[in-house]
C-alpha cells in the first residue's frame, strides 16, 4: 500500500537503526521526547524502543488530547448529557473516558442519547436533522482537530442553527511544552515535534525550543521510518552541539502551516488565561474558548457547566512520567491498579497515552515483569 | 486467568462486544450460576455424550446492524455463525433451530427476504432447519429482527480437539484474509463517508475444517472462528493462563488492501475486527505444509496462511513480531472497536 509500505520497510528500517547505533555516544544518554500521542502509539506498535540503542530513551509526552483532559471536564460534560432531550455527540475516543461518575458509555446506557461522530460537522448536522432538540458537541483535541471545530461553528451561524451547541476543550501544544521546559525536574534533551498539529501550525512556532532552551525539535511523521529518521536528525544536532527546528515531514508539513486554517482558529478562538491539564496542573495559555461573536454556540454559556475539578489521583504519578522523571512501569498503580478497561490516571485513558500504550503494545518482557 | 465475580453495576454494550467485558460477564455472572462440567469447557460449541455418541451442541443470537450489507445479510449470518460453530468443534451438522424475535411493524418482504437467505444459506451447507419459534414484541422494543439460531453436530471420532492439546511448536494457521466482515459492517452502517471494494466474508467454513480433518485428523490440536474480537480474541482465549503463548509475524497474517487502509485510517488492528467465514486452527507443526495444501485445495482456501508458532517463551501472551524483528503485546480488545480522533 503506497505511502505505507514503503514507510515500513524492514531493510530500511534495520538501515536506521544501524545509523543510529553509530551515531549515539556511548558516553551519554539521550532523552528524547515525542509530545504527540500518535507517535507514541507508533513508537509501541512498531516496537521501535527495542531496535533503539539502551543509552537512547524515548519519553512519552502530553499530546494525548483525551488523557490530558480533567476528569471534572468529563464531569460537566456528562451532566450536559443526562439533561432531558440533549444529544450528546462526541468523537470515539471519548466513549470510554471516565468522569467521577462513570463515562459516556455507562451514561449511554443509563439511557442518555450518546451518539459518536467522526467530524463536528456531523454532529451539526444531527443538529439540523432534530430541530427540536438541543444538540451538543464535546470538543476535544490540539490544534489538528480544532480548525474543524472552527470550521463547524463559522457554518452554524451561517445556517442560523439555534440548536447547536459545543463544549469546547481545545488545547494547544506549545504551552505545555514550555510548561514542561520550565520544570525543575526537567530531564529532556529533544523533541520529536507532532506531525498533525505541524500541518496546521507549521514549524515556526517551536522556534522558542531552540532559542530559549537551546533543545533540538524534529517534527515527524507517524511510520516507523519517519520516526527513526527524526532520530536520525535529532542526534546529529546534538553531536554537533547545535539545537534547531527541523522538519522531516515535508511531504505533509510546511514551515508555514496551512493559513486557511490557522485565520479559522483566529476568527472563532481565542486563548483562555489558564486551563487545567490532567497530570500536569493548571498551564497559562493552553487552551481555547470561545469567542464572543460565537457565544451562542458556546455550551459553558448556554448550557452553564458548574466549573467543578477533581485532582488527579494521589496515587497516580502521571506528571512524573509526562516529564520523563518516571517510566510508565515505575508507578506503583501501573498494571496492577491503573489498566486500560479501568483507567486511574491520564496516561491509561486512551491507547495514545503512554501507560495505555506501554500496558498494550510493549515488548513481552516489560509486561511479564509485572 | 483468575476468575473474578461480575461486580459492574449496569450492562453496557461493551459487555456484548466479545472482548474482555464480555469474558468478564460470562466468566463472572452466567458460568458460576450454571456451573457444569460440560459448561466448564468453555467452547463455542458444548460436547455432549449421548450413548456413546459424542454431540456438539451451540447457539448464537444475532442482532446485526445493519441487517443487509455487501455479500450478506442476517439470515444467512445467523445460519453461517451456529454452521461455523459447529464446524470448528469438529463436528458435522444435522440440525438448526431458527428463532426470531419480531418487531411490530416489520415488513413482510424484509422478513421473507431473511427468510430465504436463511433457507438458502442452510441448503447450500446441506444442513436443515428442523424446529423453530416465533415471538412478535411492540413497535420500539426491538431494533426490527433478532434472529437466534441453534444447532446440533456429530463429533468426528477422528477429532480430537481442545486447547489441552496444545504445545509448543505447533503451528497457527488463518483460514483467509481477516478483518473482511467488521469493516465492511462498519462502512454499511452509513456513519463514515467511506468507500471501499470490500463484501462479508460470511460463509460456512465447513469444507474447510472437513478437509483439515480429514487429511489432518488428531493433527490438528484446536480450532476457533474468529468472530467479534478477532483473531487477537480467540488467540487470548486459547493461551489464557496455559503454559504456553503465541507468536505471531505480522508480515505473514493476510489482510486485503481495503480492510489495511480502512483500519490505518480508524485506528484500527485488523487483528481485533470480526470475521464471519474465517477460522484460526492450531495443528502439529511438522504437518502445518500439509494443512496449507489440504485448505488450499478447497474452494475458498486459497488464501488459507501459517501466521504464527505456538511456543513456551512467554506463557499465557499472544506477541506479534514486526517485520524488522520488534515484538509487542497482542491483547484482547476492550468493549467495541472505537476509532481514534488523530
Amino acid at each position: 500500500m503506497k505511502f505505507m509500505d514503503e514507510y515500513r520497510d524492514g531493510e530500511t528500517v534495520h538501515r536506521l537503526s544501524r545509523e543510529i547505533s553509530q551515531l549515539a555516544d556511548q558516553n551519554r544518554t539521550y532523552r528524547i521526547m515525542e509530545i504527540c500521542g500518535g507517535h507514541t502509539h507508533s513508537i509501541f506498535r512498531f516496537g521501535l524502543s527495542q531496535i533503539l540503542p539502551g543509552n537512547i530513551e524515548l519519553i512519552h509526552g502530553p499530546g494525548c488530547p483525551v488523557c490530558v483532559l480533567p476528569m471534572g471536564r468529563m464531569d460537566e460534560g456528562l451532566a450536559m448529557a443526562e439533561r432531558d432531550g440533549l444529544i450528546f455527540t462526541a468523537f470515539g475516543d471519548m466513549m470510554r473516558v471516565p468522569g467521577t461518575t462513570g463515562t459516556p458509555l455507562d451514561a449511554k446506557a443509563r439511557g442518555a442519547d450518546i451518539r459518536m461522530v467522526y467530524s463536528p460537522l456531523d454532529a451539526l448536522e444531527t443538529a439540523r436533522r432534530n430541530l427540536d432538540r438541543p444538540v451538543l458537541f464535546f470538543a476535544i483535541g490540539f490544534e489538528t482537530t480544532a480548525p474543524s471545530t472552527a470550521v463547524t461553528l463559522m457554518k452554524a451561524k451561517e445556517l442560523g442553527v439555534t440548536n447547536f451547541f459545543v463544549f469546547c476543550n481545545h488545547v494547544l501544544v506549545n504551552p505545555a511544552i514550555r510548561a514542561l521546559l520550565e520544570s525543575d525536574d526537567m530531564r529532556l534533551d529533544a523533541f520529536i515535534g507532532p506531525g498533525h498539529v505541524s500541518t496546521v501550525i507549521g514549524c515556526k512556532p517551536y522556534e522558542f525550543i531552540a532559542e530559549e532552551f537551546q533543545r533540538p525539535l524534529v517534527v515527524s511523521g507517524f511510520e516507523p521510518v519517519d520516526i527513526l529518521q527524526s532520530i536520525v536528525m535529532i542526534l546529529r544536532q546534538m553531536n554537533a552541539g547545535v539545537a534547531k527546528i527541523e522538519n522531516q515531514y515535508g511531504r505533509a508539513v510546511s514551515w508555514d502551516g496551512n493559513t486557511a486554517a490557522r485565520k479559522a482558529l483566529d476568527r472563532v478562538f481565542e486563548t483562555r488565561s489558564t486551563f487545567m491539564w490532567r497530570g500536569l496542573g493548571g498551564i497559562p495559555n493552553s487552551a481555547y474558548a470561545i469567542r464572543e461573536e460565537f457565544a451562542e454556540f458556546d455550551a459553558e454559556k448556554q448550557i452553564g457547566v458548574r466549573g467543578r475539578s477533581f485532582p488527579d489521583p494521589a496515587l497516580a504519578q502521571c506528571g512524573e512520567v509526562l516529564k520523563g522523571v518516571k517510566k510508565p512501569v515505575e508507578c506503583s498503580l501501573f498494571g496492577t491498579v491503573c489498566k486500560p478497561e479501568n483507567p486511574v490516571g491520564a496516561l491509561m485513558v486512551s491507547s495514545e497515552g503512554a501507560c495505555a500504550a506501554q500496558y498494550r503494545y510493549s515488548d513481552a518482557t516489560t509486561v511479564l515483569r509485572k | 486467568m483468575a476468575k473474578r465475580s461480575f461486580t459492574d453495576p449496569q450492562i453496557t454494550l461493551q459487555h456484548g462486544a466479545g472482548g474482555e467485558a464480555t469474558r468478564q460477564l460470562v466468566e463472572g455472572l452466567f458460568a458460576p450460576a450454571f456451573a457444569n462440567d460440560t459448561l466448564a469447557a468453555m467452547e463455542d460449541a458444548a460436547a455432549l455424550n449421548a450413548d456413546g455418541l459424542r454431540l456438539a451442541f451451540t447457539t448464537d443470537t444475532f442482532v446485526v446492524h445493519p441487517r443487509n450489507f455487501p455479500g450478506g445479510c442476517l439470515g444467512s449470518l445467523a445460519v453461517h455463525g451456529t454452521l461455523n460453530d459447529l464446524a470448528v468443534s469438529g463436528a458435522d451438522p444435522i440440525g438448526l433451530s431458527a428463532a426470531f424475535v419480531l418487531e411490530a411493524g416489520l415488513d413482510t418482504s424484509e422478513l421473507r427476504a431473511q427468510t430465504e437467505a436463511m433457507a438458502e444459506a442452510a441448503r447450500k451447507a446441506g444442513v436443515p432447519i428442523v424446529t423453530g419459534d416465533t415471538k412478535v414484541v411492540e413497535h420500539g422494543s426491538v431494533d426490527g429482527l433478532y434472529i437466534n439460531t441453534s444447532g446440533v453436530g456429530v463429533i468426528r471420532p477422528s477429532a480430537d480437539l481442545g486447547p489441552n492439546r496444545v504445545r509448543p511448536g505447533d503451528a497457527v494457521l488463518v483460514s483467509g484474509p481477516i478483518g473482511d466482515h467488521g469493516v465492511t459492517i462498519l462502512i454499511s452502517r452509513g456513519e463514515i463517508e467511506l468507500e471501499a471494494d470490500l463484501k462479508t466474508d460470511s460463509r460456512s467454513v465447513l469444507p474447510l475444517t472437513s478437509a483439515l480433518l480429514d487429511q489432518l485428523g488428531s493433527g490438528v490440536r484446536w480450532m476457533r472462528d474468529a468472530t467479534r474480537g478477532g483473531v487477537a480474541t480467540v488467540l487470548n482465549e486459547l493461551v489464557g493462563g496455559r503454559p504456553f503463548g503465541v507468536v505471531l509475524e505480522e508480515q505473514e497474517i493476510p489482510v486485503r488492501d481495503p480492510v489495511r487502509g480502512c483500519c490505518e485510517l480508524l485506528g484500527l488492528d485488523p487483528l481485533h475486527v470480526a470475521n464471519e467465514g474465517q477460522f484460526v486452527a492450531i495443528v502439529a507443526g511438522d504437518r502445518a505444509d500439509e494443512a496449507i495444501r489440504a485448505l488450499r485445495n478447497v474452494e475458498g482456501g486459497s488464501d488459507a496462511r501459517i501466521i504464527g508458532v505456538v511456543t513456551d517463551e512467554h506463557p499465557a501472551r499472544v506477541v506479534g513480531r514486526t517485520s524488522f524483528g520488534a515484538k509487542r503485546v497482542i491483547d484482547v480488545l476492550v468493549g467495541d472497536p472505537l476509532p481514534r480522533i488523530c
